[in-house]
């Protein structure tokens, strides 16, 4: 039971990181055609990103191992069931791989401006898909009593699914322009501050509404009202959103974007332990659901993940801090220069 | 259409296409650290031009093997989820290990390496090279001890209607895993040795960048030499223990039909595998088989008229590809040894560059076939003498497989164009000058 627990929660950080690592990737590269107005931003936009990127996909990767080492039937059953969402991002994240290796490499505007369109497709498309995909699992899936999908992809693309959607995209949005306002100087830091600053009421506005909405569509607030305490992740959620428009104000970039990482944790782990402990919940009937306690691994592959976990994660940690310590100074002129650069 | 067949299709279109990029990463990364540290040890800046320049390449070839990767590791939740659900508390935690061991060092390091060169000093962005080249080949490591557990799986028991965990170094410890680790990454070695000598054949027969370049050739000589010669030694000891742990692919791989003494091996036939016999026959070596599979000529190899039709794996495909292989695999050390003999005049020996340019995509198509035959051979089943492919199917419906397949082709035909006319590009435009570092 504790192992498992354990693992339900392991699972849930590993995707909120994931969200917090790649989901200013995603907003950079969403934001890209707006902001880039010349050749010379879009490469530094894209500088902004480039030594991260790949290793913040990784935990993407590690969420999506670690499910299936830890929760096979869940592994099994949410990717066959959202199948084609599924294949759209792993395709968007495909095109927006490639586009940064290929861009810089032939000269040529038509050239460029077809890797322009596959960046930011390859990053709006994901974030908002993930959006969707999770607001859906909050809300439970049709799945049957051998964990079956009954439904297609129209059945995910609901009101609420929708408004994740919206949700995510928008966290990253502001996640994005706050990563821009750190990398980045000049009028390219102004118009990605001025971006953060827009979007962030629209932010609020949403998640709102997606709060307010969860109560009718979901029962994530079963365990907060059993539990009242929980509804400190919330206060930590909204916390972060206030502090993202105070840090805002002093034009202090990076606290600001930490701030918005912690609001992103606490949306993340505001679904998560509103469902413990349902990975994938039924909205057919509760009994089909599959938990953390029915759908895991043996206690024997939980252990040993567990200590792989424990003993890896914090090496990972130490290497990828070095990589973001090298990396949050701002984009020069020589850099852009490296010729093994984009 | 049956969404088995079509999942089926999909798998081998995506992971074929993702590994035409894998072992040039594998042994380019290898071979562009060893450049590296000689640079920082040395300060020789030809050392350096070589490092940049094969970087460059090293790395779109890198681009597109990453992103093709992603795909595989959701396929099985997508694709197979019965397969998932039946092996995930095994075969999961080997990817999960893989993830967090290995493809976080690599993914995170290259970062560093490709933006860290004025960042870091000499010394230390070689090392930023060296932990790439461990990464990606630890990388190797954890997805061949996951394959060689649906090869040959050890370590579980059955409980809960599934495989379970119980002896978590057996699996580690697979003797499929070591000898398959043993072959595959030096095969890449191998394709990568190829590589460089090819594109360095080329400069070179143009007589251009002459010292650079043939520094380039004899770094790759040496290791696709001793490479080379490995695989093709430990293929031998891979054979030995196939034939021990799935005589089925054994017998389809040498399309051999009647079970006796003495089995004979053919250098080519065409199997036909309606009436269970094979049409042609050429070049008849009696004992040879036994002597392959058991290293002892009187040995009873088992034919597949003895298997039962429904476990028996494709004949005519298992048995080119292991044909294919053999012969790619026994030239290529007889290349690499000619250019032993002639490495210090290798611009004269023009003949010798044209080969060698000629002959890089050899290795690859050997490192393809080289995974038909294993895991063709494997069919009927998807974890051997465990679970047939057939039952491990997601319940997804065929038009959902036929779009991404038909998507996955058209993207991968755009990634695999883009990307092979880029290293193209920039193998042919040679390396640039040395800038200040």
């Amino acid at each position: 039971m504790i192992l498992q627990s354990i693992w339900f929660f392991l699972w849930g950080l590993l995707w909120a990181v994931f969200f917090i690592t790649d989901g200013f990737d995603f907003g950079v590269g969403t934001l890209y055609p707006f902001l880039g107005k010349s050749d010379q931003d879009k490469r530094v936009m894209i500088h902004s990103l480039g030594p991260l990127w790949d290793g913040n996909e990784v935990w993407l990767i590690t969420a999506g191992g670690v499910t299936f080492a830890a929760f096979p039937l869940v592994y099994a059953t949410m990717f066959s069931s959202l199948y084609t969402a599924l294949m759209l991002i792993l395709f968007a994240l495909i095109l927006r791989g490639v586009s940064f290796e290929f861009r810089g490499k032939v000269d040529s505007p038509a050239w460029r401006r077809l890797w322009d369109g596959c960046i930011f497709i390859g990053s709006a498309a994901p974030a908002i898909l993930f959006g969707v995909a999770f607001a859906n699992i909050f809300a439970g899936l049709p799945l049957d009593e051998n964990h079956l999908f009954q439904g297609n992809l129209l059945t995910l693309l609901n009101p609420y699914g929708l408004l994740g959607g919206v949700l995510f995209l928008c966290f990253f949005l502001v996640h994005g322009a706050l990563w821009l306002a750190i990398r980045a100087d000049g009028d390219l830091q102004q118009r990605a501050v001025k971006s953060a600053n827009r979007v962030w009421p629209v932010l609020l506005i949403v998640a709102v509404a997606f709060l307010l909405f969860s109560a009718k569509a979901t029962p994530l607030y079963r365990n907060y009202l059993a539990h009242p305490a929980l509804f400190l992740v919330i206060l930590a959620t909204v916390a972060g959103l206030l502090g993202i428009r105070f840090f805002l104000s002093k034009q202090a970039y990076f606290r600001a974007w930490l701030s918005s990482a912690l609001t992103i944790a606490g949306a993340t782990f505001y679904g998560v332990v509103g469902l413990f402990p349902n990975l994938l919940p039924s909205s057919i009937n509760a009994e089909y659901s599959l938990t953390a306690f029915n759908a895991s691994s043996s206690p024997l592959t939980l252990k040993i993940m567990l200590m792989v976990v424990l003993l890896f994660i914090p090496v990972v940690l130490v290497y990828q801090i070095w990589a973001y310590g090298l990396f949050t100074r701002k984009v020069t002129q020589e850099d852009l220069d490296l010729d093994v650069a984009y | 259409m049956d969404p088995v067949f079509l999942s089926r299709l999909q798998f081998t279109a995506t992971t074929m296409f993702h590994f035409l990029f894998v072992p040039l990463t594998l042994g380019l990364s290898v071979l562009v650290a060893y450049m590296e540290v000689r640079y920082a040890r040395t300060g020789d800046e030809t050392y350096l031009r070589m490092t940049k320049f094969w970087g460059k390449l090293f790395l779109i070839n890198f681009a597109v093997g990453v992103v093709t990767g992603i795909t595989l590791e959701f396929q099985f939740g997508t694709n197979w989820s019965q397969y998932s659900g039946f092996v995930g508390d095994i075969f999961g935690s080997l990817l999960a290990i893989e993830a967090s061991v290995a493809f976080f060092l690599e993914s995170t390091l290259i970062g560093i390496w490709i933006f860290g060169w004025k960042k870091l000093s000499r010394m230390a962005h070689a090392v930023v090279m060296c932990l790439v080249a461990a990464g990606s080949n630890i990388s190797a490591l954890w997805i061949l001890i996951a394959n060689s557990w649906m090869q040959h799986p050890v370590g579980f028991v059955f409980n809960n209607g599934r495989a379970e965990l119980n002896d978590f170094a057996a699996v580690v410890f697979n003797k499929f895993a070591v000898l398959q680790f043993l072959h595959v990454v030096p095969a890449a070695f191998v394709l990568a040795a190829f590589f460089v000598m090819g594109i360095s054949a080329y400069h070179l027969y143009k007589k251009q960048h002459i010292d650079l370049f043939t520094r380039s050739f004899k770094i790759a000589l040496v290791f696709g030499l001793i490479a080379s010669i490995w695989v093709a030694v430990e293929g031998d000891q891979h054979a030995v223990y196939v034939t021990e742990t799935q005589p089925t692919k054994l017998a389809a791989m040498e399309a051999h039909w009647d079970t006796q003494t003495k089995a004979p091996m053919v250098l080519f036939a065409i199997p036909d595998e309606k009436n269970e016999r094979n049409l042609v026959e050429f070049g008849k070596v009696p004992g040879a088989l036994s002597l392959l599979g058991y290293h002892d000529i009187n040995a009873e190899v088992k034919g597949l008229n003895d298997i039962p039709k429904e476990d028996r794996p494709p004949v005519l495909i298992t048995f080119l590809a292991f044909r294919i292989m053999v012969a790619i695999g026994t030239l290529l050390p007889l290349l690499t040894l000619i250019g032993l003999f002639i490495k210090n005049r290798l611009v004269e020996n023009r003949w010798y560059l044209v080969i060698m340019m000629a002959a890089i995509p050899l290795p690859y198509i050997a490192n393809q076939a080289g995974w038909l035959l294993a895991e063709v051979g494997r069919q009927p089943w998807i974890v051997y003498g465990l679970m047939r492919t057939s039952d491990a199917a997601s319940p997804v419906s065929a038009v959902q497989v036929i779009s991404s397949l038909v998507a996955f082709i058209l993207v991968y035909g755009l990634l695999g164009s883009v990307g092979y006319y880029l290293i193209g590009k920039k193998a042919v435009m040679g390396p640039g000058p040395v800038e200040a570092v």
